[in-house]
């Protein structure tokens, strides 16, 4: 009886740190624990400390609406995504934890003619790499969700929709949790509570880095912090193309399970989806204004709940549960950015957004690989931070401003 | 509650009644090679702090104003109307309206 209640601990609780480490990974979120698991378990590289600022999962990672799809309208994004997806196909198997991933679908509603032309231009592109995503007219969309309000009787009427079928949504703290025990298994450091609070440069390389609880010595240092990226930046002398927003979310209490697909209205700014628990779980587009304090906001709810309440009339009277933000790190392009800076030694993944968490596996696994081998992969190459600079931008626009 | 702003024109009025425009940015003089220009162009500041940045009352008077917010608390120490020595705005030459990314 009293097994259950033992505290189980994912990863182990650490000492002191180490003087010097090969690789010190600056996030305890979802790219920075991807990172260093894929660091041990592909490259036996294990003599790595992720230094995390709060508790791990504080940021993002632990925040967001685990929306995981690879229907992007470039090809260098949608083949990025595709490759995160296949990975996390296969996550709860390689990292022995249940994640509950549940591909259940994905629809993203048009509601012009304009939004039809876009998806139908997504859908080729998809079709090209083998990426399973079609346009569907309201036939279809009324056998994929019954539930859902066609009729011509709203402010934006559906004309169709994009359709995803191995979108799906996941248990994010299974995936932070999942990560991190995968990562300490293979004798990664986890530390949190552990603030960056510097990073030593000589001669255009880095030597190391000050944190909150003492100075390490290391070689290689991997900036995993979305939202405070910029910060980081500043530190190593890296400026970035990022702003810093924040991304809200809310649940209602739980209702039985009617919602097996995940709905997306880019025109209402809203999505929808039914989590494992039969939360409603709602979400919109990032605050206009850039800002690193997360306080939720009420106009939000009010604008997401209403036009919930277009899509879904039978929510009408659910009780709102939680609302929460995170912060954003958005880059020009809606794209990415990763792997090396003009500082030796230094890497990023940033320019996350509002989308960053379905990427978490393909970003450990090319950082990894990267870190490895001294070679970006082709993956990545087209989302270096010298894009910016030769203004050869990946413009995801159309397709990660208001879907994550 | 997001948070108050104080239109220079009109007041204190909620933040939703606001276009925001980003902070303010220092165009290259003279002729600037394609990477400064990229650079002016893409990379911000975003500073943990205060920053001066640019705002518009789309829901009101339509002036362009700026603000001093400090955006780890999003408390606004102050607002103006441009002036022809205001950040990253008009030279001389250059028309009253500033510069300003997207909307
Ligand atoms: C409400 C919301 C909904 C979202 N929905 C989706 C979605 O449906 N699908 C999707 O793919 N993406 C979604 N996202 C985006 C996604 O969550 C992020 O892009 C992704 O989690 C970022 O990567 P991460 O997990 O590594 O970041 P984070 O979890 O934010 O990790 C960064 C970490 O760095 C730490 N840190 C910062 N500064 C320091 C320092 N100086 N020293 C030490 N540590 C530091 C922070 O504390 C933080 O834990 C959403 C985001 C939000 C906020
Ligand atoms: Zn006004």
């Amino acid at each position: 009886m009293r097994d259950i209640f033992r505290t189980r601990r994912m990863w182990r609780r650490r000492g002191e740190l180490k003087p010097r480490y090969d690789v010190v990974v600056i996030g305890g979120g979802s790219h920075g624990l991807a990172t260093a698991y894929y660091l041990a378990k592909n490259h036996g590289i294990t003599n790595v400390a992720v230094l995390e600022k709060s508790y791990i999962g504080s940021g993002a990672a632990g925040r967001n609406t685990t929306i995981i799809r690879a229907n992007y309208r470039t090809p260098e994004g949608a083949e990025f995504y595709r490759s995160s997806v296949e990975l996390y196909e296969h996550l709860s198997l390689d990292l022995d934890f249940n994640l509950l991933f549940s591909q259940q679908g994905h629809l993203t509603l048009a509601h012009s003619d304009r939004a039809m032309i876009t998806m139908a231009e997504r859908a080729e592109v998809n079709q090209l790499l083998g990426i399973d995503s079609r346009l569907v007219y309201n036939d279809e969309t009324a056998r994929l969700c019954p539930e859902l309000n066609l009729s011509d009787d709203v402010t934006w009427p559906i004309l169709g929709a994009l359709y995803h079928p191995p979108g799906g949504i996941i248990r994010h703290d299974a995936v932070v949790w999942g990560l991190a025990r995968g990562a300490d298994r293979r004798g990664v450091e986890i530390h949190p509570y552990t603030e960056v609070t510097g990073i030593e440069r000589s001669n255009g390389r880095v030597t190391g880095v000050k944190t909150t609880r003492g100075e390490i010595a290391c070689d290689t240092v991997i900036s995993a912090t979305a939202g405070w990226s910029t910060l980081i930046g500043d530190m190593a002398g890296v400026p970035l193309p990022i702003t810093t927003h924040i991304l809200q979310a809310f649940v209602t209490e739980p209702l039985k399970p009617f919602l097996h697909v995940i709905i997306v209205s880019s025109q209402m700014h809203v999505y929808i989806s039914q989590t494992d628990r039969g939360e409603f779980l709602i979400g919109a587009e990032i605050e206009p204004y850039t800002t690193y304090r997360g306080t939720s906001t009420f106009p939000f709810l009010e604008y997401s709940a209403r036009h919930t309440l277009e899509l879904f009339p039978q929510l009408e009277s659910a009780k709102v549960l939680r609302q929460w933000t995170g912060l954003c790190d958005i880059s020009p392009d809606y794209s990415p950015i990763l792997g090396l800076t003009e500082v030796d030694g230094f890497l990023i993944s940033c320019g996350w957004g509002t989308y960053g968490f379905k990427a978490a596996p393909i970003v450990g696994t090319t950082l990894a690989e990267l870190v490895a081998t001294g070679r970006t992969p082709q993956l990545i190459a087209p989302f270096t931070l010298e894009r910016f600079y030769t203004d050869t931008l990946v413009s995801e626009l159309a397709a990660a401003a208001v879907s994550h | 509650m997001s948070f108050l702003l104080p239109c220079p024109n009109c007041g204190p009025r909620d933040v939703d009644e606001f276009a925001y425009a980003g902070e303010t940015t220092e165009r290259p003089q003279g002729t600037p090679s394609p990477r400064e220009l990229a650079s002016y162009i893409h990379f911000r500041r975003n500073a943990a702090g205060v920053q001066r940045e640019w705002w518009y009352h789309r829901f009101g008077c339509e002036l362009w104003f700026l603000a001093e917010r400090d955006t780890r608390t999003n408390e606004v120490l102050k607002t103006e109307l441009p002036s022809t020595d205001a950040a990253g705005s008009p030279t001389p030459h250059e028309p009253a309206t500033p510069d300003t990314p997207a909307v």
